[in-house]
């Protein structure tokens, strides 16, 4: 083998031109396509991350039918304290799961007793919440971060709601909002700090005590809207909803339906569907990737056995096997296809750390200065370089087949 | 028996829709350790015969034995094989490998064809290159010599791997007169040296008389033999 591969290299570097050529179209090629993956990988786990870890959490449990209508917040479909009990049950029998954070969630006025707006409120219970989604204390960019979220009277409000209402920390303002059964309740709240907005659903909600919540709905029992659940391994997302689901089947109404659904953050996210896109655009891209390799490989492979045909005929001549003929046009992709990937990998980590060093910020919808700060998995690295060396092979083996199967007469009297 | 035996030997081409018959039914034997010469004007049939001698080509009709094997009978890998293991080759044009230095053209045979160890290949490539005087050449590339020189060169790869037969298809087509002469002095040195068969072809008169044994070739038909070669 290690003769072949000697044989071969000479040969590519016989025409060092076209193989430097070739070379650094696969370069170009890897490099695109790592830092693609880097920076939008990067990117994308960035926006789940927030959204998970500062609004949605992991996963939810709700009562059936509540997240058709979540854009009302239908109070009607909240969990009685008997299905909460179940679903605990359920979450606490689960290993996989880390924490939940119960929440009731609904729509009222907010009044700074000069301007009335609306307003999306959770209630939640502030140490829960803040160990569910660990980044929602980092939102805080008005008002004291350390301590509670929100205390009993207190109100976190978000940003633009703020501004607009012209309101600061410490302001006493009242929110009104009507309960299940059509009367209007208010109360005043001192606002207790001031959140940055982010993208996602409940992005730019405000937050109250869960306590102060059922007071102003003027609930009779600890009903909860919604339960936002953390796993301790965000790759086991899938695994685990599946388990959640199964072991919530059981929670049935009289005419033995479930009464609850479990959906992840993608299903509550509307970017879900770009981080689809970016991953079908990360599979485009190594479509290219294989393109490049393939046509630039190939136009390579059928050169070197145009240009050296009587060479076939005279290896083939004097005994060669067609199979070690075969191996010597494969092992001259194979080579082109390793030293381009081992250039172009190494290219792409130096053009990745610059990146990070250099460390570029970007706005993403209502998010400002946020750090692009690419990653790559080594997973990733060692997936693009097989498939280079691969499509390489892949792509030599039409020319070596034909060289081999080259009928040494003909191909001596090649001229 | 002979070393090469043939009996009614034809090759026809097709052409088109046309049949050519290259050779016409021709009867031959050579013998171990001879130094033959096809000859004939051009387009007689020589190429065509040493073609299938050398394996590869296969006879339109008849029978053709190199080394009590009938050649008809071996497909492709089999052919190569037989090749590698028992037939040299020296070309018109040299044909040496311009990526590979001349100890690495001569060794070609014995790495890639036939896999002997490393050191064993070295001893018999240096021994090689010193029987035909190019020893001192061994690092250069074919580029870097002479025409002369990249016969022997030829030659020594043919010889390497210690065939029984050497078949040399206008070797001395592409050199000055000296120089094919002293190729064909050189390929007959082997001869004697190593008892390898040479079969060469050539339409050049001042070399063909450089024979032991002559076949003379005409439209396909074996016209004479002159020199112990037995032409039935």
């Amino acid at each position: 083998m290690f003769d072949i591969l000697g044989i071969a290299s000479r040969n590519l570097l016989r025409y060092r031109r076209r193989s430097m050529l070739t070379l650094l179209l696969i370069v170009i090629g890897m490099v695109a396509v790592l830092l693609f993956i880097a920076v939008a990988g990067s990117f994308r786990s960035m926006m789940v991350g927030q959204i998970t870890d500062s609004v949605l959490g992991h996963l939810q449990v709700h009562r059936k039918g509540y997240v058709a209508s979540i854009d009302n917040l239908p109070l009607n479909l909240n969990m009685k304290p008997p299905m909460v009990a179940k679903v605990e049950q359920a979450l606490q029998a689960n290993p996989a799961v880390e924490t939940w954070s119960p929440r009731v969630k609904f729509g009222g006025m907010f009044s700074n007793f000069a301007e009335t707006t609306s307003i999306r409120v959770n209630g939640i219970d502030p140490a829960r919440e803040a160990a569910t989604t660990p980044l929602l204390p980092g939102r805080m960019i008005e008002g004291e971060k350390a301590g509670a979220l929100v205390g009993r009277g207190q109100i976190v409000i978000p940003l633009l709601l703020a501004r607009g209402m012209k309101t600061k920390v410490g302001d006493t303002v009242v929110v009104v909002a009507t309960n299940r059964d059509g009367s209007v309740n208010g109360r005043t709240f001192v606002v207790r700090g001031i959140l940055e907005s982010v993208t996602g659903p409940g992005g730019r909600d405000g937050y109250v005590h869960i306590d102060d919540a059922r007071e102003l709905l003027r609930m009779n029992e600890a009903e909860v809207s919604e339960i936002a659940v953390r796993l301790k391994d965000f790759a086991t997302l899938e695994r685990t909803t599946g388990q959640i689901r199964t072991a919530l089947q059981g929670v049935s109404n009289k005419e033995g339906k479930p009464v609850l659904e479990t959906h992840t953050w993608a299903d509550l996210s509307p970017f879900a569907n770009l981080a689809k896109m970016i991953d079908l655009m990360t599979l485009f891209i190594k479509v290219v990737l294989v393109s490049i390799v393939l046509v630039s490989v190939m136009n390579v492979m059928i050169m070197a056995v145009f240009e050296r045909i009587r060479e076939i005929g005279t290896i083939a001549a004097i005994g060669t096997p067609p199979s070690r003929i075969l191996w010597l046009f494969l092992a001259e992709g194979l080579m082109l296809g390793i030293v381009g990937t081992i250039a172009g990998t190494l290219l792409s980590l130096v053009a990745i750390f610059g990146i990070k060093l250099w460390s570029p910020t970007f706005n993403f919808g209502q998010q400002q200065n946020l750090v692009m700060a690419p990653t790559i998995a080594g997973g990733d690295v060692l997936t693009i370089a097989a498939l280079v060396v691969v499509v390489a092979i892949v792509a030599s083996l039409q020319p070596a087949w034909k060289a081999s199967r080259m009928d040494p007469i003909s191909a001596l009297r090649h001229v | 028996m002979s070393l090469v035996q043939a009996s009614s030997l034809t090759k026809t081409y097709r052409v088109g829709d046309i049949d050519v018959p290259a050779i016409k039914g021709i009867d031959f034997a050579i013998e171990a350790s001879s130094f033959v010469a096809f000859v004939g004007p051009s387009g007689s049939g020589k190429s065509t015969l040493l073609n299938m001698v050398g394996c590869l080509d296969h006879p339109s009709s008849g029978t053709l034995r190199v080394l009590a094997t009938d050649i008809a009978t071996l497909d492709r890998r089999a052919a190569a094989r037989f090749r590698g293991e028992h037939i040299g080759f020296v070309f018109q044009d040299f044909n040496l490998i311009p990526v590979l230095t001349v100890f690495e053209n001569v060794e070609y045979p014995l790495r890639m064809v036939q896999e002997w160890p490393a050191a064993k290949r070295r001893e018999q490539v240096l021994r090689m290159l010193d029987a035909v005087g190019m020893a001192d050449q061994a690092d250069k590339r074919p580029d870097q010599i002479s025409g002369g020189q990249k016969q022997r060169v030829a030659v020594a790869r043919a010889l390497v791997s210690q065939p029984k037969l050497v078949l040399a298809d206008e070797p001395t087509a592409n050199l000055d007169h000296d120089t094919a002469y002293r190729i064909l002095e050189l390929m007959k040195k082997m001869r004697d040296d190593f008892g390898t068969t040479f079969i060469f072809s050539t339409h050049d008169p001042k070399i063909m008389g450089e024979a032991e044994t002559t076949f003379t070739l005409e439209d396909g038909r074996l016209m004479t033999n002159s020199n112990g070669g037995s032409h039935v």
